[in-house]
C-alpha cells in the first residue's frame, strides 16, 4: 500500500511530517521564512486533537516545549535563525533535563537581523551545542521536501530514544520550494513512550524531578560525564549520501539545499569526465566523519562547499586530520547559488591535484 | 488520657529541615500550598513548575511529580505542561526577581490567554539567592548589593505592583495579594490559594496569588524586624486584597 503522493512546501512537508508522527503539541512565534509551519498547523493541530500555542516569543515557545516534553508528548517548536538564538536557553535546559522534543530552524541569513533568504550560517550553533553547558542535540538536514517530510517524522523517534532534543537544521531554500512528496502512514499514539520518567503526576509512585541542576560534590560531573556517553552513542544514527563517490578523485562535502545544488554540478561535470563526487552528510551531529576518513585513507581529496564562509568544513578537516585537508569554497548568503556557481570552483580544485 | 492529634504536617510535605534561612517565610507558603493541595485531593495529579532562585529546591519540600524551569519561564513552562496533560493540577511558585523581571513576559501572556494553571508568587523586594541584589519589587529607598544608596525613582523605577497588573489581563480568573505576617493574614492567603487553585479545578481560567514575605539575610534584619517590616513598609506599598475573581463578577 503507497500513500497517495502530496505536492507541497518543505515547510509544510515539515507540519505534515510531524502531525503524522504523532506530534500533539506545537509552539511557535512568527518569523519569515518558516511562517507555512505555525499557520498550516493552527488548523490541522487542533484537528488531530492536538495543542497549537502561538507564543509571545520564541523565548516561550521553547519552555513550552520543555513543559510538554517533560510530559513525554510529542511535541514540536519551529523558527529562524534570530528566532533559535532565543531558543538556546530552554534547548540547554532540554539537553541539561534530558527532555525529548523537536526544535526546527529554517535557517536564513545572518548576523542579527540578515535577509530572508537562505544561508547556512547556524552550522555551528546547529552541532556545536548552541546555548550554554557542553552538551549536543541530534542534527538533521533536509535537501529536499522528501526529507523533510522523513526527517521531521523520524526526529521524534530519534528524540525519545535518546532523551534528547532534535534539531532539523532546514533553510529557506527547501523550506520555500514545492516538490511531490509522499507521506508514511500515520504513526498511533503510544501511551507508553516515557513511562518510566515522565511527568504525569506522581500517583502511587515516588515523585519525579526534571530538572538540569546538580550541586551535590561529583553529580554534575557524573551527570556530563552520563550525557557525553550518550552523545557517543549517537554515531550509531549517523546518515550521508554518497554520490559518485568510488572513483572520485576529488569529493564535493556539502549539506542540505547546497549539497543538492551541488549534485547538480557534479553530475554536469561527471557528464563531461571529470572523476568527481559528492557526499552530502544527513545527520551534522553526529557528523559522518568515519565514512569521510575511510574516504580520505582511499587518497581521495576535498572540497568543501557550504552557503556561508566556513563551517562544516571545520569538522571535514577534523575527520581526515593527518591524512589530507579540504578546500572551502564559501558562496555567500543574500544570493541564491546556482549549479552554474559551483562549477568553476570545482573545475579548480580537480587542477589543484 | 487520650492524646488527640490537632495539627499535622501535610503527608505531601517532606519532614525534612529546609535550606530556607531563619526567619524566611518560604516554608509557610510552602506548607499552605500543601494544604491546599490536600484538601482538593490533588496530589497524585499535580504537576509543579519550580523556578529560579532560593525556591528552586521546592522539589525537596512539595513531594509532587516537579519540572524545573529557566529562569522566569515557569508560567511558559507549565503552559507546555498543562497544554500536554490537561488532567494534571499544575501550579507554578516564583519569586519577585524571577516573575517580575526576566519572566514579566511568559506571566503577563499565560494569564492573558487564561491557561489553567496557577501561579504562587513569592514577593520578597529582593533577589535572594544571588545575595541580595535589586529587584523589579525593591522599595523606594530599600538599599540593596546593587543599589546600595537605596533604590531612587527617578534612576532606577519604582516597585512593580504584579497583583494589580496582572488583574487587567483578560483571562485571570483570580488575582489576590495577601501576607504571612500574622495569622490572620496567613488564613486569608489559604483562602486565596484555595481559590486560585479552584479556578484551574473549575476551568474557570488563570489564578495568581502574590505573596508578600520576609527575607531576613538579605534585609539585615532580625526575624521579628523583618515580620514587622510586612506590616509597617510592605502592605502600605503593596495593599492587600483580591483584585480579581471572577466568580463574584459574575454574580454581580
Amino acid at each position: 500500500m503507497s500513500a497517495k503522493r502530496i505536492f507541497i512546501k518543505g515547510n509544510e512537508a515539515i507540519a505534515q511530517g510531524a502531525l503524522d508522527a504523532g506530534c500533539r503539541c506545537y509552539f511557535g512565534y512568527p518569523i519569515t521564512p518558516q511562517n507555512d509551519i505555525p499557520e498550516m498547523l493552527s488548523s490541522a493541530m487542533p484537528a488531530a486533537g492536538g495543542e497549537f500555542v502561538q507564543a509571545e516569543s520564541e523565548v516561550a515557545s521553547a519552555n513550552m516545549l520543555l513543559g510538554a516534553a517533560a510530559c513525554g508528548v510529542r511535541a514540536m517548536t519551529t523558527s529562524s535563525s534570530p528566532g533559535v538564538s532565543l531558543m538556546q536557553e530552554a534547548i540547554s535546559y532540554m539537553a541539561g533535563s534530558e527532555l525529548p522534543g523537536v526544535i526546527v530552524n529554517m535557517n536564513r541569513g545572518g548576523p542579527g537581523l540578515g535577509d530572508i533568504g537562505s544561508s547556512q550560517g547556524d552550522y555551528y550553533q546547529s552541532v556545536k551545542g548552541g546555548g550554554h553547558g557542553d552538551y549536543r542535540t541530534l542534527v538533521l538536514a533536509p535537501a529536499s521536501c522528501q526529507e523533510c517530510y522523513d526527517l521531521t517524522f523520524e526526529a521524534f523517534d530519534l528524540a525519545f530514544k535518546y532523551r534528547n532534543p532534535v534539531l532539523l537544521l532546514g533553510d529557506a531554500i527547501v523550506g520555500q520550494m514545492k516538490e511531490p512528496v509522499t507521506p508514511r502512514p500515520a504513526l498511533p499514539l503510544d501511551p507508553e513512550a516515557g513511562a518510566d520518567w515522565k511527568l504525569t503526576g506522581r500517583g502511587e509512585r515516588a515523585p519525579r524531578i526534571l530538572k538540569s541542576l546538580f550541586l551535590d560534590d561529583g553529580a554534575l560531573a557524573g551527570q556530563n560525564l552520563h550525557l557525553q556517553q550518550k552523545y557517543r552513542s549517537m554515531q550509531a544514527e549517523v546518515r550521508y549520501e554518497a554520490f559518485e563517490t568510488a572513483d572520485a578523485e576529488l569529493i564535493v562535502v556539502a549539506f542540505g539545499s547546497i549539497g543538492r545544488i551541488a549534485k547538480s554540478t557534479v553530475r554536469s561535470l561527471r557528464a563531461q569526465g571529470f572523476k568527481v563526487g559528492l557526499f552530502r552528510p544527513i545527520t551534522l551531529f553526529p557528523f559522518p566523519e568515519a565514512e569521510l576518513r575511510a574516504l580520505a585513507g582511499q587518497g581521495k581529496r576535498f572540497l568543501t562547499i557550504e552557503h556561508n564562509l566556513g563551517q562544516m568544513v571545520d569538522d571535514v578537516r577534523l575527520a581526515v586530520r593527518g591524512l589530507t585537508d579540504s578546500d572551502f569554497f564559501g558562496f555567500l548568503p543574500g544570493n541564491m547559488p546556482t549549479p552554474e556557481d559551483f562549477d568553476a570552483p570545482i573545475r579548480a580544485a580537480v587542477k589543484g591535484a | 488520657m487520650q492524646e488527640q492529634l490537632v495539627f499535622k504536617r501535610p503527608d505531601v510535605l517532606a519532614d525534612v529541615p529546609t535550606h530556607y534561612c531563619p526567619g524566611c517565610q518560604h516554608g509557610v507558603v510552602h506548607r499552605i500550598v500543601a494544604e491546599c493541595l490536600e484538601e482538593f485531593g490533588v496530589v497524585e495529579k499535580t504537576i509543579a513548575v519550580s523556578a529560579i532562585g532560593c525556591s528552586v529546591f521546592l522539589y525537596n519540600y512539595i513531594l509532587v511529580d516537579t519540572v524545573e524551569a529557566p529562569h522566569g519561564r515557569a508560567p511558559a513552562v507549565a503552559t507546555g505542561v498543562k497544554r500536554a496533560r490537561k488532567d494534571a493540577f499544575v501550579f507554578a511558585y516564583q519569586g519577585d526577581g524571577d516573575l517580575a523581571s526576566i519572566g514579566l513576559a511568559e506571566i503577563m501572556h499565560a494569564a492573558n490567554r487564561g491557561e489553567r494553571i496557577s501561579v504562587i508568587f513569592v514577593n520578597n523586594t529582593v533577589y535572594g539567592m544571588t545575595g541580595g541584589q535589586m529587584a523589579p519589587t525593591t522599595m523606594i529607598g530599600q538599599k540593596t548589593t546593587t543599589c546600595p544608596g537605596g533604590r531612587c525613582l527617578e534612576r532606577e523605577g519604582g516597585p512593580m505592583h504584579m497583583a494589580e497588573i496582572i488583574a487587567t489581563l483578560g483571562g485571570v480568573a483570580y488575582c489576590a495579594r495577601t501576607a504571612v505576617n500574622t495569622m490572620k493574614n496567613m488564613a486569608q492567603t489559604k483562602r486565596a490559594i484555595r481559590r486560585a487553585f479552584a479556578t484551574q479545578i473549575n476551568d474557570e481560567g488563570f489564578g495568581f496569588v502574590e505573596i508578600l514575605a520576609t527575607c531576613p539575610t538579605n534585609w539585615k534584619l532580625s526575624s521579628v524586624a523583618s515580620n514587622e517590616r510586612i506590616g509597617k513598609e510592605m502592605i502600605p506599598e503593596f495593599p492587600l486584597g483580591v483584585f480579581k475573581d471572577a466568580a463574584k463578577e459574575d454574580e454581580s
